[in-house]
């Protein structure tokens, strides 16, 4: 089935849940799930298509989570003002990072270090500042009305968070099609190459960074309206940073469905190991970071990225059973 | 307030503190240095160190700087076999897989650590831990002139181990030119695990001593780690004189920052340094160009 | 006479002790096959990485269709029409031989389907036709080097710089890709190429420059170069020119 397409059947799927769901424990799952699916897709665009390894991303998550915390609670701006602006200000934490990291050459393990150490930052400063409520963190004022961003109904946050995911698998979608996806892709496998073709590979590189964080950034935004909190060890912690990178690996790097085929295969196995054995903290994480190593050791390509594989070689033996010697020795 | 003879007693505090920054930062360097590759995990192995040191004393009843000989090899071989069996074939050489498996393995420890033993924090109570040392203008805790002088012995063995035993040499051949190592027969694989054993091991030793005045719990190792990716990046990557000069460094202005600016303050400030470093000369001060 | 269309006017390249290229000069006119050889380790890939601006040169200018360009970076030339191949190939692994061609497509074609028609007929025209779905990565070395002209070549260039482009070629695949390389003189398109198969060099290229120890020590037809004794000891070292009798033609 053609992209789009596929997008939208998905979509579709997804949001006839709410019909035969009532259940707010499995709303509250789905929620999380998809929000972890929309923060792994803003890192797919920098780190899938782009090649580029954040390590940071958390950086951009949790500029959006306190802007429009903020925005509201101290200067009283609507919650969907706030929610913009959020994402504005995540997009603007991406520039400023990928300005100064992509100009200065830094690629590969630098990168990953450097992103690592703004997110740190970050995380240190919103703990000490005043602004951001130091230890204490923010508090949003709950009000389930639409206008502030908040509803009632879990049903309600759900169907928000689909339609952000929604317009993320969009967007990645046009990206694979469009000549700045193309460029994307060829700076991640070869940067010398693709220079040598005619891409400003910093200009697409930072591109491609303002358009992730503004994404995670848009995650951001919705957890402080879901969960009505917000505390430096969240916004910026090393905890967001690593699910939003986990989720696009194991699910298929690179790929327009792999952050969200991550999230619930990461989220479903985290739940599941929880129900078994208990809420004890430590558990899910430890699960994540097994994972992670199996599926660089045994399935790079992630879940979505294998399947593909696996289908293009199968298809491509159905179409060419027998080479000639003579065509096979030339390419 | 801002006496010469207060700032003296930061600057020593920093020296010291320094000095097992520099010893995390010298295992960290040397894998660097030879197999390339940043180690993510090093903060989690550091934290199951000090888990190890801390029960070694609970249950063994074992001083932690005699926990260090056993630690250190036992480490050691946990270091030798991660790489070999783990890390090496599960990144095939990828420079961004290794990225991901070091990670991955980074939060698998860290976390099981806090499955098995709880976010609670605990320390070692030893007779020495407070006893201090009189030199006439500034009074110095006895663990943490030990670590001082510990971690430049440590340092010196390693040198004597790279210049002198067989092994040290296959490290450095294997550093200097992968292929031609290989093709001189040398077992590439067995030295990127023995490499990756003697970093661990030295991250045991700085474990065994910290424990008599630091505390211990998941979390413990990476803070301590990316102070130590700083302390890399600012001597060298690769660069054992590096590792050790920024570990002081790093130390010293640690502890002024800390007790100029409050400790928070103290460690952006740190990690700007290392921002800035990455950004402007990646290389560092002695390390070779990246 | 029009000036060329490539002037490399005493270039140098420093790193750090060490000069890589010490004052190199060359010209190569539009529509002309211009062969750049030398021993290795003389200086031609550097050279190369400087023309192509991944280097900026210590010294010297580099001019272009008239232009200064000295210092641009390669983005910008492969815009203004100069492109390269690499000499250890550098496919686009992971995706498509057709995804691959079309980067270079896109430099001169923002749509989608009108870059995509480049990248077929290109394609084609390197003989990768019926290879065009396969992952780049399945490609053998002859292939790859293939990949690498074409995806060259879809970026239209004026100026084309072919490094070692039938290294690892075998004597048939050589002989295979002799004729395209030839057909781009045929469209106005002037090549450099770096090349060590010295029945190429000799068949091929009209101008011949010998780079040694960063220097460029003589200049001509291949049949001049060939018999100069110069050339000769910078290849099989001191003495050799008189062991063999080569006369010396400056």
């Amino acid at each position: 089935m053609k992209g789009p397409l596929l997008i939208a059947a998905v979509v579709a799927a997804l949001a006839s849940v709410p019909l035969f769901v009532h259940s707010n424990v499995v709303f509250n799952f789905l929620v999380v799930t998809l929000l972890i699916a929309l923060t792994g897709q803003g890192w797919n665009i920098i780190g899938g298509y782009g090649g580029q390894y954040s390590f940071g991303h958390a950086a951009f998550f949790g500029t959006g989570a306190y802007v429009t915390a903020i925005l509201q609670m101290r200067y009283g701006l609507n919650a969907w003002m706030g929610f913009v602006a959020g994402i504005a200000a995540g997009a603007a934490v991406g520039a400023i990072i990928g300005g100064l990291a992509f100009r200065a050459g830094l690629r590969s393990s630098y990168f990953a270090l450097v992103t690592l150490a703004f997110a740190e930052v970050l995380r240190i400063l919103a703990s000490v500042a005043p602004i951001t409520g130091a230890g204490v963190g923010i508090l949003i004022k709950l009000d389930p009305r639409p206008q502030s961003f908040q509803f009632q109904s879990r049903a309600v946050f759900y169907l928000v968070i689909l339609a952000l995911v929604a317009a993320s698998l969009a967007i990645a979608q046009m990206l694979q099609r469009s000549r700045f996806g193309a460029w994307l892709i060829a700076v991640r496998e070869n940067e010398d190459a693709a220079r040598a073709l005619g891409v400003d590979a910093t200009a697409v590189k930072l591109g491609a960074m303002v358009i992730s964080a503004a994404i995670t950034a848009a995650a951001g935004c919705f957890y402080a309206q879901y969960f009505l909190f917000v505390d430096a060890g969240i916004a910026y912690g090393p905890w967001i940073s690593i699910e939003a990178l986990l989720t696009p690996i194991i699910g298929g790097a690179g790929t327009v469905f792999g952050p969200l085929v991550g999230a619930l295969a990461v989220k479903s196995l985290g739940e599941g190991a929880k129900l078994w054995t208990g809420d004890v903290p430590g558990l899910d994480l430890m699960i994540y970071g097994a994972l992670l190593v199996i599926v660089v050791a045994f399935a790079p390509a992630g879940l979505v990225g294998t399947l593909a594989n696996v289908r293009e070689r199968a298809a491509r033996r159905l179409r060419a059973p027998r080479k000639g010697r003579a065509e096979a020795a030339r390419g | 307030m801002l006496s010469p003879l207060i700032l003296g007693i930061a600057v020593f505090n920093g020296l010291m503190t320094g000095a097992v920054y520099a010893l995390v930062a010298l295992g960290l360097t040397l894998i660097y240095g030879v197999l390339h590759i940043i180690n993510f995990a090093h903060g989690a192995l550091l934290s199951a160190a000090l888990f190890a040191a801390f029960f070694a004393h609970q249950k063994l009843g074992l001083d932690p700087y005699a926990a260090a000989l056993l630690l250190a090899p036992a480490f050691f071989a946990v270091g030798y076999a991660l790489q070999r069996f783990i890390i090496g074939p599960a990144a095939r050489g990828d420079e961004r897989n290794m990225l991901l498996v070091t990670l991955g393995l980074a939060v698998l420890i860290e976390n099981a650590l806090l499955y098995a033993f709880h976010a609670d924090t605990r320390t070692v109570d030893l007779p020495y831990s407070f006893k201090t040392l009189d030199l006439g203008f500034v009074f110095l805790a006895v663990p943490r002139v030990i670590s001082f002088v510990a971690v430049f012995a440590v340092a010196f063995a390693l040198w004597a181990i790279m210049a002198l035993t067989d092994t040290g040499k296959a490290i450095r051949a294997v550093a200097k030119e992968k292929l031609g190592a290989e093709l001189a027969g040398i077992d590439v694989a067995h030295v990127y695990a023995m490499t990756f054993g003697l970093g661990t091991a030295c991250v045991a030793i700085a474990a065994c001593l910290l424990v008599p005045t630091y505390y211990v719990n998941p979390g413990a190792g990476n803070a301590f780690v990316l102070i130590a990716f700083t302390v890399v990046v600012l001597g060298g990557m690769g660069s054992v004189p590096g590792a050790l000069i920024g570990g002081l460094v790093i130390g010293v202005v640690e502890s002024l920052g800390g007790f100029l600016l409050g400790e928070s303050l103290g460690q952006v400030g740190i990690f700007l340094i290392f921002i800035v470093v990455l950004l402007l000369r990646p290389r560092g001060l002695f390390g070779a160009s990246a | 006479m029009a000036e060329p269309l490539l002037s490399v006017e005493r270039v140098s390249r420093r790193f750090g002790g060490l000069l890589a290229v010490d004052a190199a000069s060359l010209s190569a006119p539009a529509g002309r096959i211009t062969a750049l050889i030398g021993p290795n380790g003389a200086g031609k890939t550097t050279l190369f990485a400087i023309i192509s601006g991944f280097l900026k040169p210590s010294a010297g200018h580099i001019r272009y269709g008239g232009e200064d360009v000295t210092g641009e970076p390669a983005h910008r030339l492969a815009r203004r029409g100069i492109a390269r191949t690499f000499q250890i190939v550098q496919p686009f692994g992971g995706i498509s031989v057709r995804d691959n061609i079309l980067v270079g497509a896109y430099l001169r074609h923002a749509a989608r389907a009108d870059a995509l028609g480049v990248a077929e007929t290109v394609g084609r025209e390197v003989g990768l036709g019926d290879l065009l779905d396969r992952p780049a990565h399945t490609l053998t070395v002859a292939g790859r080097k293939r990949l690498e002209l074409a995806r060259a070549l879809a970026t239209a260039p004026q100026l084309l710089l072919l490094d070692e482009v039938l290294a690892g070629l075998n004597p048939a695949e050589i002989r295979d890709i002799v004729p395209v390389i030839r057909a781009l003189c045929a469209r106005g398109i002037a090549v450099v190429m770096i090349e060590h198969v010295m029945q190429a060099v000799m068949s091929l290229s009209e101008h011949v420059f010998v780079l040694a120890e960063g220097r460029i020590i003589a200049e001509g037809s291949p049949a001049q170069v060939v018999a100069d004794a110069g050339v000769v000891e910078a290849y099989l070292g001191r003495g050799a020119a008189a062991r063999i009798g080569a006369t010396h033609v400056h």
